[in-house]
């Protein structure tokens, strides 16, 4: 097998290293395709955010660009009727537990969601699923950053830091349902765990859940 | 909650037990939390610390796991164990009404033991008598069309249950003796 492929994507024709999965290899083409969850060194994606779906021809349905492997000759398309459909109801459904006030956010004008509502025109703020937003005590226990749960759109990024980055193992999801949080061993404050306190996490976060105090200010 | 006279070596002795009869890989996770709240009644943390400890996974993975499945319990089960069915029947009939009755007189919260063990209350789907709804199962009993003024009733039969025994008989042991381990 020869190291690069060519694929098409939205009618561009690269060519991408054989192995890689097709949401990379976008990226890096600059092509963008909206994400939340993905990790590019893992190697089984989480595929949870449901947004980063594309079509590609000869499939009869379209499928998550995280987990699809490049094929030599695929024809690939990020915005069909089809897909945006898709990636819009996923969005709407991130955002009806999100605890969605911007101008009082540390990720304002640098936050992931932010950013797909732009590329794809969909508004932040919609009406079609019923907003619950859940009571959350703020995690200001470490010095440099905090935890503010009700911002934490469940990407997995912390999680996957804390374990392969830091490797401290302090922090993973409980719960279940709409209760799903990223928490600490018995859902103690950050400071109270075996958190290594080494801010990866307000590093990795694509939203404004873990957030440096210095950006808050 | 407090751990009770000598619940901590019993944990200790139970966990020490599970792991040396299984495999520590992380897939056997499951089953050894089974086999440990099957003898302590419950997932008390020091076990799962122990548990994480000995299987070499994060002890926040052990959390995780032990709060997504339902069968598993972080807190030991009272004297009085109380189930109020939030089944689609029941729910559509009140039932979150009389949970939150519960939780009330009992000052817990749903899946939380009084400080003094002789509550636990928790929410259980259909248990199979829905012409009753809303239905609770208290111990062993099926009670039905469970209306917040029942609640106390339940309530006071067993606050009046608990001061009999405690007449009757010294304080209990905890209901954890060691020969429930071999
Ligand atoms: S996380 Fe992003 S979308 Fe949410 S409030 Fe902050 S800036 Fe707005
Ligand atoms: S805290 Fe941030 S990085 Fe972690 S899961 Fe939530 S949104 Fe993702
Ligand atoms: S990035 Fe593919 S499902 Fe989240
Ligand atoms: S729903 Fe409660 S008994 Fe069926």
């Amino acid at each position: 097998m020869s190291e690069y492929v060519n694929i098409t994507i939205d009618d561009r024709q690269i060519k991408v290293r054989a192995g890689e999965k097709l949401l990379w290899a976008a990226l890096d083409n600059d092509i963008y395709i909206p994400h939340l969850c993905a990790i590019r060194e893992k190697e089984r994606p989480n595929a949870g955010c449901r947004l980063c779906f594309v079509e590609i021809e000869g499939d009869t349905r379209p499928a998550t660009s995280c987990t699809r492997t490049v094929e030599d000759g695929m024809v690939v398309r990020t915005r069909t009727p089809r897909v945006d459909r898709l990636v819009k109801t996923a969005f709407e459904l991130i955002l009806s537990d999100h605890n969605l006030k911007c101008r009082e956010c540390p990720a304002n004008r640098n936050c992931a969601l932010q950013t797909i509502a732009k590329k794809r025109g969909i508004k932040l703020r919609q009406g079609r699923f019923k907003t619950i937003v859940r009571e959350f005590e703020l995690d200001e226990s470490p010095d440099d950053f905090a935890f503010d749960r009700s911002r934490c759109v469940l990407c997995g990024q912390c999680v996957w830091a804390d374990r392969e980055v830091a490797k401290t193992g302090a922090i993973g999801f409980a719960n279940r349902g709409l209760n799903r949080v990223v928490t600490t061993f018995r859902d103690r404050p950050l400071a109270e765990s075996n958190c290594a306190k080494c801010t990866f996490y307000a590093d990795v976060c694509p939203v404004g859940a873990f957030y440096y105090k210095k950006a808050a200010e | 909650m407090q751990l009770l006279e000598g619940e901590k070596e019993l944990i200790l002795a139970c966990v020490d037990e599970v792991l040396s009869n299984n495999s520590k890989n992380r897939e056997n996770l499951i089953p050894i939390l089974q086999k440990v709240q099957v003898r302590l009644g419950y997932l008390p943390p020091l076990a799962m610390e122990k548990i994480a400890e000995g299987i070499k996974v994060p002890p926040a993975d052990v959390y995780g796991l032990a709060t997504f499945y339902n069968q598993f319990r972080l807190n030991p089960p009272g004297k009085h164990q109380v189930k109020v069915c939030l089944g689609t029947a029941c729910y559509m009939a009140g039932g979150d009404i009389t949970l939150e009755s519960f939780e009330r007189r009992m000052k817990i919260k749903e899946s939380e033991t009084s400080p003094d063990r002789l509550y636990s209350l928790e929410r259980v789907a259909c248990v199979g008598c829905c012409t009753m709804a809303p239905v609770v199962v208290v111990d062993e009993e099926v009670e039905g069309k469970v209306t917040p003024t029942r609640v106390d009733g339940i309530m006071l039969a067993l606050n009046e249950e608990n001061d009999k025994s405690n007449l009757e008989q010294e304080p209990e042991q905890g209901r954890m003796d060691s020969d429930e381990l071999k």
